[in-house]
């Protein structure tokens, strides 16, 4: 039997010293810190180089230190770290953490030293994919995906070095994801306490579970991938590397296929984009729900939806590859799979909105951020629309209209569910409010500023500016107009690049100065804000688990005392 | 209940029979479930890519021309057997009532385990010697990853069971049991994709 099951703390291990309380904690509410630490901070990297990006953009020729080889590196490394070390393990890797046991019930995760582990495995990955730009010809320029023979041949940045360190971290990080998403999945089906049935947990809880299960069925994808290149570019085989010449002279590969890599990589690839949508979805829905103080709408149809989407995103993976050129049917195909998804997208989107339709709106941070979710996930999802269309997306294809759609929906949207969801849950993980005014002039720069700079992306990609290029330089194609543009996204993204200081500044300063937090000062009705202690205690509920008798949605019912019912509270 | 019951659950109205503790099965045994369903995916993909790089998909732009297939020795059945023998040790001391039983066959297991390992090891030292280099073919290419990914498999089995001898747990042999029918099972498959290539 799952031991975290019963009702004593005998099997949870007691940490003895400092050091086993908070460096080799087992602890997922420690573990959760520690992945969330390391994800942002590495996230700061990516954050760093998409300025000196718009840097050079925005001002071409200014900056004389960021050659085009410089340039190349930054894009695949920006665009790496975001989506795999940044979004990925925030999400997983630390609201999973946090948010599983103490949503459902448990003490902790089932497996506390494997997840122990994951933590330290995916350090360990960060820690190589950092020594990449520290190698001889630097970090990868090969763009985020990767893509052989390109990024194993002379004339690539970091062809050598730069991209065996980002193989070889990746292969890693897949590892750690294995031993966390093993935690998350098996916790969720395992450790749920009395009366909590599935159709009973909080929505986040739906959004990660499913997310968990869908990483562990894609990153095997990215892992053979990874492994498969590792050999092409240190053994000599030729998996992926096709018969070249390549400096003058023919290369030892011959025959490999690199739209196999393609294939592989995008298997991984799209389930990826709702890896970390699908948490956001959930983190969303229940920040919607209890600042609106109204229960979700359509709360099946929710968990449906989410579960049919992670189906369905297995599917659609080759719309990614319309321009590496494939028979029209298997065009057709994915061109329909890919729409299909709107159905159950558009049902979460409605829903969200019927849930704010006359509720009780509080228009506190963390619900200014839910309700930002929505704008710029219904414009990415529109703009997702036009690209699911073949005879649409080639030309657009290699613009910055992709750059824009891609940003709203699967960067600036997860970002922004991940600002709400901080500032909704830190109460709890630390027990100190944060400042009102700091958070909302937060939120309306970040807002604002992200429109100013993926807006205008929109226009410059159908005028035909292409992406992942260096300069612009004199073209024809190209009116003057394009230039102020770019001037004008590089000035807005410089403004959000210090406004996130704001940010940063407000959750380190509450830290010590903040206000002691009411434990629960959002009024939620879901298990985590019901815990003995704030921040809660190692084991989370004390002598005894919680009983569940509702679902977490139970908020402004007729007749009821208070404007919500806690899950812990028996039905009368 | 079934789980089409359990996803339509009127979660907002009150039930009555959601206060017993349900009946699940122990954390170990679904873990091990879920890992399986990960590697089962790492290796079938390995297989479509193996098939794509035949050139089973050469009007998509898949190569194929320069695969030459592996000659298939001896020793890949006799490893085979001796991975079945392993298994069928698994399964004795799965069943064994008592636990020192159990744990004595359960060491047996694992040497035959080890067997299966050096056995792979000669099949490469074999191939090696008669000219199949890894870079030499991409039909070789796969044999050495596809063994060597699942002889990491094995080597993390026997280590597990490595600490299962030493615990002495019979809940665990269990575990190890199922794990290396597991192994077995995706055996069969890679043998078989080698062999009818």
């Amino acid at each position: 039997m799952a031991t975290t099951l019963a009702d004593d703390l005998r099997p949870l291990h007691h940490p003895r010293s400092w050091v086993t309380k908070y460096v080799w904690s087992q602890d997922h509410k420690v573990i959760a810190i520690q992945y969330s630490v390391t994800a942002i901070s590495i996230g700061l990297v990516a954050l760093v180089l998409s300025a000196l990006m718009r840097l050079q953009l925005g001002f071409p020729g200014l900056f004389p230190a960021i050659q085009p080889d410089n340039y190349l590196q930054y894009v695949s490394m920006h665009g790496m770290i975001m989506v795999v070390y940044l979004l990925t393990a925030l999400l997983l890797g630390g609201f999973g953490n946090y948010l599983i046991p103490l949503m459902i019930g448990a003490r902790d995760m089932v497996f506390p030293f494997v997840n122990m582990l994951s933590y330290w495995l995916y350090l360990l990955s960060v820690i190589v994919l950092v020594i990449g730009f520290f190698v001889p010809g630097g970090p990868t320029g090969a763009g985020w995906t990767l893509y052989p023979p390109q990024s194993i041949t002379e004339g690539t940045p970091g062809h050598q070095w730069g991209i065996a360190t980002m193989l070889v971290s990746l292969a890693i990080f897949v590892a750690a994801f294995t031993m966390g998403g093993l935690n998350y999945v098996t916790t969720v089906l395992q450790a749920r306490t009395r009366g909590m049935t599935l159709m009973r947990m909080p929505l986040s809880v739906w959004g990660i579970f499913t997310a968990s299960i869908m990483g562990l069925l894609a990153f095997p994808a990215l892992f053979v991938a990874a492994i498969m290149m590792l050999f092409d570019h240190f053994a000599g085989t030729s998996f992926f590397m096709p018969t070249m010449q390549s400096m003058g002279r023919i290369t030892p590969t011959e025959g490999g296929s690199p739209l196999l890599f393609q294939h592989l990589f995008w298997f991984f690839g799209h389930p990826e984009v709702y890896i970390v949508a699908l948490p956001a979805f959930g983190i969303v829905s229940d920040l919607i729900s209890v600042h609106a103080r109204r229960n979700i709408f359509g709360y099946r149809m929710m968990v449906w939806a989410i579960v049919i989407i992670g189906a369905l995103s297995f599917l659609v993976w080759a719309h990614h590859m319309y321009v590496s050129g494939m028979n029209p049917y298997f065009g057709f195909f994915f061109a329909t799979s890919t729409l299909i998804i709107a159905i159950p997208t558009a049902i979460k989107v409605y829903n969200w909105m019927l849930t704010l339709w006359r509720g009780n709106i509080h228009l506190r941070v963390p619900m200014l951020f839910a309700i930002a979710f929505i704008f710029t996930f219904i414009h990415g999802g529109l703009s997702g629309l036009f690209l699911g269309n073949v005879s649409v997306d080639v030309p657009l294809s290699d613009t910055f209209f992709v750059v824009a759609h891609f940003h709203m929906v699967m960067g600036v949207s997860p970002v922004l569910v991940i600002f709400g969801a901080i500032y909704h849950w830190y109460p709890k993980i630390f027990g100190r409010m944060w400042n009102e005014t700091l958070g909302k002039l937060h939120f309306w720069i970040t807002f604002l500023g992200v429109y100013a700079i993926f807006l205008p992306m929109h226009y410059i990609g159908i005028l035909g500016v292409p992406r992942r290029y260096y300069a612009l330089g004199e073209t024809a194609f190209i009116p003057h107009s394009v230039h102020l543009a770019n001037a004008w996204i590089s000035i807005a993204a410089l403004i959000v690049f210090v406004a996130q200081g704001l940010f940063f500044f407000n959750m380190v300063w509450s830290l010590f100065k903040g206000p002691k937090a009411d434990p629960n000062p959002w009024g939620a009705a879901s298990l985590e804000w019901q815990t003995p202690q704030t921040p809660p205690e190692h084991g989370n509920w004390g002598p005894h688990l919680p009983t569940v008798y509702r679902w977490p949605y139970d908020y402004s019912v007729p007749g009821a005392p208070r404007d919500f019912i806690p899950q812990t509270e028996p039905r009368s | 209940m079934s789980l089409i019951a359990r996803l339509t659950e009127r979660s907002w109205e009150p039930a009555s029979d959601q206060h017993a503790w349900p009946d699940r099965p122990s954390a170990g045994a679904v873990g091990l479930s879920v890992y399986a369903a990960v590697a089962m995916v790492m290796f079938a993909l390995l297989a479509a890519a193996y098939v794509m790089r035949m050139g089973l998909h050469r009007a998509m732009g898949h190569a194929g021309d320069d695969w030459v297939s592996m000659p298939d020795p001896p020793l890949l059945w006799i490893n085979t057997a001796v991975l079945v023998a392993s298994s069928i040790a698994w399964e004795m001391a799965r069943q064994a009532a008592k636990r020192e039983k159990a744990v004595g066959v359960s060491a047996i297991a694992s040497v035959l385990g080890l067997c299966f390992l050096t056995g792979q090891w000669l099949m490469w030292q074999h191939y090696q010697a008669s000219g199949f280099y890894l870079s030499s073919n991409p039909a070789n290419a796969f044999f050495y990853l596809l063994t060597a990914l699942h002889g990491l498999h094995i080597v993390g089995g026997l280590v597990a069971a490595g600490w299962v001898l030493a615990l002495g747990s019979q809940r665990h042999v269990r575990l190890c049991a199922l794990y290396w029918h597991f192994l077995l099972f995706i055996w069969i498959l890679i043998a078989a994709l080698l062999v009818l290539t």
